[in-house]
């Protein structure tokens, strides 16, 4: 399957609440060890449901390639 | 598509029943005990925020009633900036604290008194608790508690309507706390970056900036 065009990038004040991992529709996103949400880059449509739904607004969507 | 709900996607339904057995009669604000250490030994001994990523009852609720309640507007930079966080966390715990001192001068003495405190000042009269059939200091400790999750409650819902849902997850000084816990854990294995290589972890944030 070709990757999509973008994919979410979560920033340093990530509050590891895991919000984004309940609508990620690729189970892509999760909360490593408590600390920070990551994204698997294989995984992500890039859809940005986690961007609009992250509480602390610090999911962005990049191109990839773009330092991702 | 992850949309089978588990067993725990229904625990809004003891956050909302912890506030009416609170009403009923004010020793079951004691239950919330429970919302304090469960996060924080799975912070502990688990080294994981899973308590505020699945179990959080209230960010359940916040997030369901946000569905139709919240602006979903971005929330404000300083909401998620460090000082802030663990400035609330310090806030809070000192608060904690001199509910403690009341609950401790009415064991040595003092007069209970009858009313749950909201916002830090407003005294609200809750005269109709019984509450004869405990020692004083445990009914003090459970007006004292009610009050700080009465509290926190309506800081939750003022920000989940002017912001988005689960805004309050954001600065909740128990998922502060917790997170803080897991860096700290992290931190003794592999620098605080979530047990994995650093690429991702900041520098994203950074090229934002």
């Amino acid at each position: 399957m070709a990757l999509s065009k973008r994919l979410a990038q979560v920033g340093r004040e990530c509050v590891a609440c895991g919000t984004c991992v309940k609508v990620c529709p690729r189970t892509a996103i999760r909360v490593a060890s408590g600390v920070t949400a990551r994204v698997d880059g294989a995984l992500c449509v890039g859809c940005g449901r986690c961007a609009k739904v992250c509480p602390a607004d610090v999911i962005a969507m990049v191109e990839r390639g773009a330092g991702a | 598509m992850k949309n089978e709900k588990k067993w725990y996607d229904y625990l809004w339904i003891g956050e909302l029943l912890y506030w009416v057995l609170g009403l009923c009669n004010i020793l079951f604000a004691w239950l919330g005990m429970l919302f304090f250490t469960i996060p924080m030994l799975v912070a502990l001994i688990g080294g994981s925020k899973a308590y505020c990523n699945r179990f959080c009852g209230r960010g359940q609720l916040l997030g369901l009633l946000g569905e139709k309640l919240s602006r979903n507007a971005p929330p404000p930079r300083f909401l998620r900036s460090r000082w802030f966080r663990y400035g609330f966390l310090a806030f809070f715990l000192v608060m904690f604290g001199l509910m403690l001192r009341g609950t401790y001068m009415v064991f040595t003495g003092a007069p209970l008194r009858q009313t749950v405190t909201l916002l830090w000042v407003f005294k609200l009269p809750w005269q109709w608790a019984r509450v004869d059939m405990v020692a004083p200091w445990i009914a003090q400790f459970a007006f004292g508690f009610y009050g700080v999750m009465l509290t926190s409650t309506v800081l939750g819902l003022v920000t989940m309507v002017l912001f988005r849902p689960r805004s309050w997850c954001v600065y909740c000084p128990m998922g502060t706390m917790t997170q803080g816990i897991c860096m700290l854990k992290q931190k003794k294995e592999d620098g605080g970056c979530g047990g994995e290589s650093q690429k991702n972890c900041g520098a994203a944030a950074a090229s934002r900036q």
